[in-house]
């Protein structure tokens, strides 16, 4: 192996007293394709940020062949040959694609005439680098009517003209359909083979058994191995992304009722055209805690949305027990009348509203109901009455006074306020996506008994989580969404690896 | 009948100058992002600062217009410092710097003595011969100086958007400030230019409605002109020879009114004068039909001020 051209040694990060990164190590070659792998909040994020001059490290060092260099900003990353292709485009989508190339190279040379032998010049460039990539790019062409993987390829090849010699890609081909994302692989590999080093981070494991040289492991933030991926098993790789684990023992198997909740072949479309959801069924029984586990951004939030109805599904239909009758759209407060509690998981934008009083938010679906007076009159006495009840019986601390906005709860006792609206009548379907993100281990556990004592008691609970702890440890079958299909169901007990393989694509 | 159409054809271009000029003050800001509705107050500035010139020092009328752009660029520093600096909701700094300027001009021009006096102003160029073809002098051959330089300014505001680097940047910082900081270009920078420059042809508008067409100064002489431009600018979606082509319909209306008088045609004083509000409406109302099936061109960021992602 030639000597490394970027290497991080022992760097540590922490935000907010969370360690995103403690001790991870990395180094590429020039000329290689190397993917960095994890799990969500393995630190992948966090290092290629440092890597291209967002973040400076707390701890550690950054060598650029060979020289140890600190980075001021993203500004001096690219001038040092660090180019970033981030998941979410940084492209101006009314421009063509001269002007974004052209708006890329303003920054230093301020020039205000219109310099046509510069367009001239970039016209060239991207006619050039487009070809050298394989493929043709017109460079008059407006970026919206430019497909996601053509977008994508503008931002490589901006990257290039800017003079990249590191390329760094975040999650490249997530947004990509197959084809297109091996003939991305293509053009990288070409890239590669010019001399260029390409950092692929993503947690596909077949990208990286497939187009890697070598692969980079992290999981919670540290350097699990640099391995060459053509020489491992899959299962191999696995273990060593999500690491070793029991499969889970449940002592008792209740007994299920009816199904509550089933959708039949439910297919949302994103705006652009493409399926979030891809044909999904499934039921939830009584009694039955359901988890629809997988990587973030596969389709989870489209279908608890059409759930919440939020939003339209395009096709199928979702059943909902007291309903009678399969329904492919119902508006939230008919949902309310099927007996449907909903714990979203931005608390703070769909739960609660933070401006009003803590008893407010508490009784607001009650009062819309008619439970505190008409709607000329209400009554104020019940309502802090019944929300004073409910705090304590749902131990929500820090509430100082049940006029208090509900905005200054912590994160734990907002979604404790939550909890004890949607669960003042008892549910007989509970939808509740990432309950416990971002609480404290206190706050989860007691999120947690909240939903097994409701599933005891007969209640339908669907769990939509990206925790695939969370989700073993609570559930009876785990749904596996990836792509936007439901590409496996496990039943407890479950295998971590066998349930890990099919959030990465390989049931 | 001849009479009629010619003198109508005749006011309507330095009657659609004030619209053009302030329209395209607009496009330069919003196109920027900055939701600009300062253009009533910042007129009635350039208005009064350009007849306070006047007044006082006698000056050749173009200089005169000069002042009052010149004290609406500084006027809408204040405007600057609100929505970019400050990051305040741009609607209501727009609004709160419409009535501070209405106050002040109010205050300033009475107190001073400044109002109703009347003065020569901006009169016709004088271009001999042509001036005195029949028909067509009238019409294009005996217009102020200003009445010109409009094509000029309306090629120049489209070429800077769409030629230049400069153009480039105000765009990309209008339609995803994200990108454009990404890429290295100064939002606040490129906005404040953006706003400065904009609000000078604003005050330009209000300067020439005082020393070109009404040759006096009043209090809230504008009347309405500023927002009839705000609503032009969407009708014109954000194009600056579009914005000149709506400058000259409403330019037509308004001329339209004092001639149907005159040719004795007696229709109620009052309803005459909402004609240009009428029209206003009017043309909102189909823009935003025909924006329910197609695009507006509205830019991408307008109104929203940039905040960059903090780092976590």
């Amino acid at each position: 192996m030639t000597h490394s051209l970027l290497e991080l040694e022992r760097v540590s990060k922490a935000f907010d007293g969370f360690q995103a990164l403690d001790g991870a190590s990395f180094s590429a070659a020039a000329g290689e394709i190397h993917a960095l792998l994890g799990e969500n909040g393995a630190g992948k994020s966090t290092l290629m940020n440092i890597c291209c001059g967002l973040y400076t490290p707390d701890s550690g060092s950054l060598r650029l062949a060979g020289r140890e260099t600190r980075l001021s900003g993203p500004r001096e990353a690219a001038a040092l040959g660090i180019g970033m292709v981030h998941q979410h485009f940084k492209l101006v989508r009314p421009f063509s694609i001269l002007d974004n190339v052209l708006l890329s190279r303003l920054g230093s040379g301020d020039r205000i005439a219109s310099a046509k032998g510069e367009r001239l010049a970039m016209r060239a460039a991207i006619h050039e680098q487009a070809a050298a990539l394989g493929g043709t790019l017109d460079p008059d062409a407006r970026i919206d009517s430019l497909s996601i993987a053509e977008q994508q390829r503008v931002e490589v090849i901006k990257a290039l003209i800017a003079g990249a010699r590191i390329l760094i890609l975040d999650e490249p081909t997530a947004v990509l359909t197959d084809q297109e994302a091996e003939k991305l692989m293509l053009t990288l590999r070409r890239l590669a083979s010019s001399g260029t080093t390409v950092v692929l981070v993503t947690h596909k494991l077949m990208d990286v058994k497939r187009f890697a040289d070598r692969v980079t492991i992290l999981r919670g933030g540290r350097t699990v191995g640099s391995i060459d991926p053509k020489g491992t098993a899959l299962e191999e790789l696995t273990r060593l992304t999500v690491g070793e684990t029991l499969p889970t023992v449940r002592e008792t198997q209740p007994v299920f009722g009816r199904r509550r909740l089933e959708t039949l072949g439910l297919s949302v479309r994103r705006a652009d055209g493409t399926k979030a959801v891809d044909a999904v069924s499934f039921h939830v029984r009584a009694g039955e805690i359901y988890a629809i586990a997988g990587v973030s951004g596969n389709g989870q939030s489209e279908l608890t949305e059409v759930l919440m109805g939020l939003r339209r599904a395009g096709s199928g239909s979702v059943q909902f027990e007291d309903a009678g009758e399969a329904v492919t759209a119902a508006d939230p407060a008919r949902l309310r009348r099927y007996g449907v509690a909903f714990i979203p998981a931005d608390r703070y934008r769909y739960a609660l509203a933070g401006g009003l009083s803590v008893a407010e938010n508490y009784g607001v679906g009650d009062v819309a109901r008619g439970r505190y007076g008409s709607w000329l009159w209400l009554r104020r006495g019940r309502l802090r009455k019944n929300a004073e009840e409910a705090l304590s019986s749902f131990d929500v601390q820090g509430v100082r006074a049940l006029s208090q906005k509900a905005a200054l709860l912590s994160g734990g006792n907002a979604q404790k306020l939550v909890i004890a609206r949607e669960f003042s009548d008892p549910p007989s379907i509970i939808v509740a996506q990432s309950p416990s993100r971002g609480l404290d281990a206190r706050a989860t556990a007691a999120v947690h008994a909240r939903l097994q004592a409701s599933a005891r008691n007969g209640a339908a609970v669907l769990l939509v989580s990206e925790d695939l702890d969370e989700a073993m440890k609570l559930a009876h079958r785990i749904g596996v969404m990836a792509g936007g299909k439901l590409v496996g169901e496990f039943t407890a007990p479950f295998d971590r690896q066998q349930i890990g393989g099919a959030m990465v694509g390989h049931a | 009948m001849t009479t009629f159409f010619v003198t109508w054809l005749a006011t309507i271009p330095q009657l659609a100058v004030p619209y053009a000029l302030a329209a395209l003050g607009l496009i330069l800001s919003e196109r920027a992002g900055v939701l600009n509705l300062t253009a009533e107050g910042l007129m009635l500035v350039g208005a009064l600062a350009s007849v306070a010139v006047l007044l006082t020092f006698r000056p050749d009328p173009l200089v005169a217009m000069m002042a009052g752009m010149l004290a609406a660029a500084a006027v809408s520093v204040l405007f600057s410092f609100l929505v970019i600096v400050l990051r305040v909701n741009q609607v209501i700094a727009g609004l709160v710097i419409v009535f501070f300027c209405q106050g002040l001009t109010s205050l300033l021009g009475n107190l001073f003595g400044w109002t109703s006096k009347a003065f020569s102003g901006l009169g016709p160029v004088s271009l001999g011969v042509l001036a005195d073809i029949p028909v067509i002098g009238p019409i294009l051959f005996r217009q102020d100086v200003i009445v010109y330089l409009m094509i000029p300014i309306v090629f120049g505001v489209s070429y800077l958007l769409q030629r230049t680097r400069l153009g480039l940047r105000l765009r990309a910082v209008g339609e995803s400030p994200e990108a454009a900081d990404a890429m290295g270009v100064s939002v606040s920078m490129t906005r404040f230019l953006a706003v400065t420059a904009g609000s000078a042809l604003v005050g330009l508008a209000g300067a020439y409605i005082a020393v070109a067409n009404v040759k006096v100064w009043i209090d809230d002489m504008t009347s309405g002109r500023g927002w009839i431009a705000i609503a032009l600018v969407i009708f014109a979606r954000w194009n600056p020879w579009r914005a000149a082509a709506g400058a000259l319909l409403f330019g037509s209306i308004q001329a339209v009114i004092p001639k149907l008088a005159a040719a004795g045609i007696v229709l109620p004083q009052y309803l005459l004068m909402t004609t240009p509000y009428l029209a206003t409406l009017g043309v909102m109302i189909w823009v935003s039909i025909r924006h329910l099936n197609g695009p507006s061109d509205e830019p991408g960021a307008l109104g929203q001020p940039y905040v960059r992602e903090e780092r976590r």
